[in-house]
């Protein structure tokens, strides 16, 4: 026997390295709805199974756990075994000796505390509160709901307009979506049980730039009730969408001097170019919405007023209020909000930082919509400045390495001080105290916290504050629209405000600022249920055929993805930045869906819903 | 020093103490299971918990460090629970009916389980299905094992023979023999180390008491009990005996009362031994470039199973001498038998030792040399004479003294130490001296080969034969490091005296178990006291191994005495050789 061999790992090793990375993946794709007991037991099992056998608590105490927890879901347990289990669970993360034994206990521990109810109803009623609500995993996880295996398998088929139609059925702002939807449809999509999940949005690009101009449906029978709907963004052009083609008169009344929200005054150009945007607004109003811009509630039109002059009024003002720093020096010259940088480009009157050092201060999406516009603006230098580090950032992976491949800095673990200003009272530099992360907090991201290092000088002659926005509550609040601690108004999941009886707001005026898709899909429930207020049951359907799933062996096969313009070519101009699939592309991604609408539980039930 | 408070009792403890270390010097008791100082320190068991303020988790006492202003609650109820919690967890994994275990009443858990007062039920149980392995001295049984590694541990580092492994992994991870082989196709040397550490009944020797029990029953038996050097040094512990009363004579009046018909002390054939082998080293000491050097003591069967094993290229190093208690049974079955004019295949001959392996040697295929039955027919470790003894109901506070019987319970002060690491090398050293000059040396000039070193060295000037150069090692890891070192030729010895168990036989596999304390050492000077208190202390004095000599054997080296005495280490295999 020699000394010391090379490391070199056995077949049997890399067979089951690569198990974990299926493992991995199936349970990243576990479909919504599962018991949530049952999953806690098979981690658990699989916890068990790391464990080195040194320590008790580890060795012993996860199979213990593991034979109470089987005894609560073959309904032998009582109420004591679930006495037993806590205590046994807090033990064990009390007293096991390292991770394996401690976090896995956690799990239990966490599950008490986060599902007790499952717990209870098995051994009290030996049944499962979870059950499969939605069986098709893209269409479950879509906060509208989008037919996905439907429209998947129409672009796959080269029917792009009917995969337009399609999806319109749930969300009337397909282009948008196919430009800058966050794509939840991907996330638990079983295509990821085999390889990798199929890029939905990337086939929705393709049908929506090949379908050219699709018509709307007719409207139907005009009813005679009037609403109006408060913002022009996303969420509102959507209720007002549904209302119009249920036969509704809908009026928009927006603030701004367009249409669009956030989606004109929040996204830059290069991820959604504006003659689309403007393209799908036209489209929407095709109906027949009566729009007023330029309007403030509270200043040119009292809620009051709406309240009496409509049947029902839609509040969907999303959030648009800037958010300070609240550190000295923040109201010096050229520092401004990202709102306020935003929205003037969004106007097409961009300010101009050409040979400028500019400092962007955040880590989510808009501070890097902010970034990559400041490049695009001609800024000699920008450097985003944030207090934790890149993975904390809550802007998505590709829009962070997007900013740094367009040559922006990333000046991470840095808390802004104060801004020092030249004798003009304008913006010098903003000063920077060093941080170093730290423990995690409940919801399992790191603090940060001051390092022992002296304060950093980065010198600034423009600085825009990107930390988030709020809701402009002015006006609303008033009128007796109730606000959350959050400043957010109240409403409830069906988008009715409490106490207002025909008063219903959603987007993120209501969540706080989100996703385009969920304001949407608010817009969408709100139409709903404006209708059924109204005393009407309008259903939304259309009359697409699906084409049947072919037989397919679905052997593993690489996920297509779109690509992007050169970096440095992309910098210097507001263009699109993304290069969308192209037909072969597109077929063949399309062909990988695993139809879970068809194959599974989905053609049993819950595989296709046709109208709502 | 640090100042640390525990339960509210505030202490300077050393900077590198653990809380466990700490608490015992603050007078704090902490329970602990698999604890085991120096050698199984790995928080294991976690029922040492305590709750360190500041800390958001229990903290294990035996492997975390004191710091300054620590303050730790031994007793909280956090801390109770959790050790309750544990407890029950391994209890649910533990064939709990103690009263078939012979560690009930000497058990780490059941000493646990009785002071949390866990009553009631345990958790799910979960006794795994895996079958006794009969077929050794040793012998491990799955549902009582804890999991504390302390077998592990001992076999790894101080006997450095890494026998026992973890085998397994995930909730089915074990105790097993490395490389999942069975024990009996191991290199194990039977020591029972692993035994006498055990915290609770896991491990333990093969009972063969039973088999005792019948010889004693069948009336065509003549039952010949020898009990070893070290057996005396340690049998009365379970009784709490005052030692004044633990005395050797008082063990033959109970070995009297269960019933055999002679009662004779293996120090006779120690004796006997020193004659045997004290003589084959002046043969080979006086004709040097006939044999391969050192020559190496016989008597421990760990460390000849150790060197067949580990060093097979040595066997021939070995004195050919029987062991002592080899030699007495060679005797018993032929020079005892016929003065006694009975067939010996009616002798029954019976070993209590201090030791497994004794078993192991007993039931070598060469060792029938009297009459063609084995030399021994039972060994019984000290434990299972207790057992035996607690089973008759004797209870040797009440019994009087009775000598030895005649003629092979006669032994010298140079026999009796054959029980303490040194003891052999001593007595041989004194009757070579003899029989090279004729003339008795100091009886305790050779006081270099004693103590509790692991690995001892000296040179003696014998008048007449020169400078004899000599180890002793005790502990199978201190042999290994002895062997290497003569292997490499950094070391050069004419002599070597091993033993297998640290501390030698009064260590031994087989003597009784105290959890946490090791006895070798203070057994030891029993032994040594009573050479010092011995009216004879040269093995060549001995009048009835003289006796022996003069109306059977001859002489030392004799052919009779080879043929009786003597044995050819290469008459048997260990598992896998060749």
């Amino acid at each position: 026997m020699s000394r010391l061999d090379i490391k070199n790992p056995s077949h049997a090793q890399t067979v089951v390295d690569n198990l974990y990375r299926d493992m991995e993946r199936r349970i990243a794709s576990s479909p919504p709805g599962l018991c949530p007991v049952d999953m806690a037991l098979s981690f658990l099992v699989m916890s068990h199974a790391q464990t080195c056998g040194k320590c008790v608590p580890c060795r012993i105490g996860l199979g213990q756990l593991t034979k109470l927890i089987t005894n609560v879901l073959d309904g032998t347990a009582t109420m004591e075994t679930l006495a037993i289990i806590e205590k046994t669970a807090r033990s064990i993360v009390d007293t096991a000796d390292c991770a394996i034994g401690r976090d896995a206990a956690r799990l239990v521990v966490d599950g008490l505390e986060g599902f007790r109810d499952d717990y209870e109803e098995h051994i009290k009623h030996h049944r499962c509160l979870a059950g499969l609500q939605l069986p098709v995993p893209c269409v479950a996880m879509c906060p509208a709901g989008v037919d996905v295996p439907g429209y998947m398998a129409l672009v796959g088929e080269g029917r792009c307009v009917d995969a337009v139609r399609l999806i319109r059925k749930d969300n009337p702002m397909p282009v948008a979506c196919a430009y800058i939807c966050e794509h939840p449809c991907e996330a638990r999509c079983r295509r990821r049980m085999i390889d990798d999940a199929i890029n939905i949005r990337g086939l929705k690009r393709y049908a929506v730039d090949n379908a050219g101009d699709v018509p709307q449906p007719e409207c139907a029978p005009a009813t005679g009730k009037k609403v109006a709907v408060v913002g022009g963004g996303p969420s509102g052009l959507s209720c007002a969408y549904y209302l119009a083609l249920m036969g509704h008169k809908v009026t928009i009344y927006e603030e701004r001097r367009q249409l669009g929200g956030m989606l004109r005054y929040g996204i830059p150009n290069y991820r959604f170019p504006r003659e689309k945007l403007d393209g799908e607004i036209r489209s929407i109003l095709s109906l027949g919405i009566e729009v007023h811009t330029e309007v403030r509630i509270g200043r040119d039109v009292r809620m009051e007023d709406l309240q009496r002059e409509y049947d029902c009024i839609y509040i969907a003002i999303g959030a648009h209020q800037d958010k300070k720093v609240g550190i000295p020096g923040e109201d010096s010259g050229n520092v401004m909000s990202a709102v306020e940088m935003l929205r003037s480009i969004g106007d097409n009157n961009p300010p101009d930082f050409h040979g400028k050092n500019v400092v962007v201060i955040g880590g989510g999406n808009v501070a890097m919509d902010v970034t990559r516009s400041a490049v695009r603006l001609g800024a000699k230098k920008v450097s985003c400045v944030y207090r934790r580090r890149v993975e904390d950032m809550t802007a998505l992976p590709d829009e962070v390495t997007g900013a740094m491949a367009e040559g922006a800095e990333l000046v991470t673990l840095s808390a802004p001080v104060r801004i020092e200003a030249d004798e003009n009272g304008n913006a010098a530099a903003l000063w920077v105290q060093p941080q170093i992360i730290g423990e995690a907090d409940k919801t399992g991201r790191p603090r940060p916290g001051k390092a022992d290092l002296p304060e950093r000088r980065i010198a600034a002659d423009i600085i825009v504050v990107a930390i988030g926005q709020g809701i402009e509550i002015a006006g609303f609040e008033q009128a007796g629209v109730p606000v959350k601690r959050g400043g957010t108004f109240m409403a409830e999941l069906d988008c009715q405000v409490g106490t207002m009886d025909n008063v219903f707001a959603g987007g993120d005026c209501v969540t706080g600022p989100a996703t385009a898709i969920r304001a949407i899909a608010a817009g969408k429930v709100a139409a709903a249920n404006i209708d059924t207020h109204l005393g009407y049951r309008h259903e939304i359907e259309v009359d697409v055929d699906i084409p049947m799933p072919r037989l397919n062996n679905r052997p593993p096969h690489g996920r297509i993805n779109t690509s992007e313009r050169e970096a440095n070519e992309r910098r210097n101009d507001f263009e699109d930045i993304e290069i969308g699939l192209t037909c072969q592309g597109a077929c063949t991604e399309a062909s990988r869906c695993l139809r879970c609408d068809h194959f599974g539980y989905g053609i049993f039930r819950g595989g296709r819903s046709r109208k709502w | 020093m640090v100042k640390v408070t525990i339960d509210k009792r505030t202490v300077s403890v050393p900077e590198d103490a653990t809380i466990l270390e700490a608490a015992r010097m603050a007078g704090v008791d902490i329970p602990t299971l698999c604890y085991l100082k120096g050698i199984n320190e790995i928080g294991a068991c976690r029922i040492c918990m305590v709750e360190v303020e500041g800390q958001v988790r229990l903290v294990p006492s035996c492997d975390t460090t004191v710091v300054e202003n620590m303050v730790v609650h031994t007793n909280s109820p956090r801390v109770r629970e959790a050790r309750r919690v544990n407890l029950r967890l391994l209890l649910s994994q533990h064939d709990t009916r103690c009263t078939k275990c012979t560690r009930s009443g000497n058990c780490k858990l059941q000493q646990l389980t009785n002071d949390y007062n866990l009553l009631g039920d345990h958790y799910v149980p979960d006794l795994k299905n895996i079958a006794t392995d009969f077929t050794n001295p040793v012998v491990r049984i799955e549902n009582r094992c804890v999991k504390c590694m302390r077998c592990i541990q001992v076999c790894d580092h101080v006997q450095g023979m890494h026998i026992w492994d973890l085998v397994g992994t995930g909730s089915r991870t074990t105790v097993g023999v490395h490389d999942a082989r069975k024990l009996g196709d191991s290199d194990c040397t039977f020591c029972g180390q692993c035994i006498t550490h055990c915290p609770v009944g896991a491990l333990q020797e093969h009972d063969d008491t039973g088999r005792v029990f019948d010889f004693l029953a069948d009336p065509e038996k003549i039952t010949i009990v020898q009990v070893a050097p070290a057996v005396r040094s340690a049998w009365a512990e379970y009784y709490h005996l005052d030692p004044q009363y633990a005395t050797a004579e008082r063990m033959v009046t109970a070995l009297k009362m269960m019933g055999f018909d002679y009662v004779f002390d293996t120090n006779f054939s120690a004796d006997l031994t020193i004659m045997e082998e004290g003589s084959e080293f002046i043969e080979r000491f006086t004709h040097r470039n006939r044999y391969k050097w050192p020559m190496f003591t016989s008597c421990c069967p760990g460390w000849v199973r150790f060197i067949k094993g580990q060093f097979p290229a040595y066997v021939d190093n070995l004195s050919t001498a029987k062991s002592p208690q080899g030699m007495f049974g060679a005797v018993a079955k032929s020079y005892f038998a016929e003065k006694l004019g009975v067939d010996p295949h009616r002798i029954a001959v019976i070993s209590i030792m201090p030791c497994t392996a004794k078993k192991a040697e007993r039931a070598l295929p060469n060792l029938n040399d009297a009459c063609g039955d084995p030399d021994v027919d039972v060994v019984l470790t000290t434990r299972e004479m207790v057992r035996m003894f607690r089973g008759e109901q004797i209870h040797p506070e009440k019994l009087a003294e009775t000598p030895f019987d005649s003629p092979l319970g006669t032994g010298t002060g140079a026999a009796v130490i054959f029980g303490a690491t040194g003891g052999v090398m001593d007595a041989a050293l004194r009757s070579a001296y003899y029989l090279v000059t004729g003339k008795n040396p100091d009886a305790d000039a050779f006081t270099a080969v004693r103590g509790m070193d692991g690995w001892k060295e000296a040179t003696f000037a014998i008048p007449g034969a020169g400078d004899v150069r000599v180890a002793v090692a005790s502990g199978l890891g201190n042999t290994r490091r002895l062997m290497e070192a003569i292997d490499n030729g950094d070391v050069d010895y004419d002599f070597v005296e091993i033993m297998a168990c640290p501390g030698g036989c009064a260590g031994g596999g087989g003597q009784p178990i105290h959890d946490g304390v090791e006895m070798a050492e203070s057994r030891g000077d029993v032994l040594w006291g009573l050479d010092r208190n011995a009216k004879v202390r040269f093995s060549h004095e001995n009048p009835d191994v003289l006796a022996l000599y003069n109306e059977y054997l001859k002489r030392p080296l004799s052919e009779r005495s080879h043929h009786l005495l003597h044995t050819d280490h290469h008459g048997w295999k260990m598992p896998g050789e060749a």
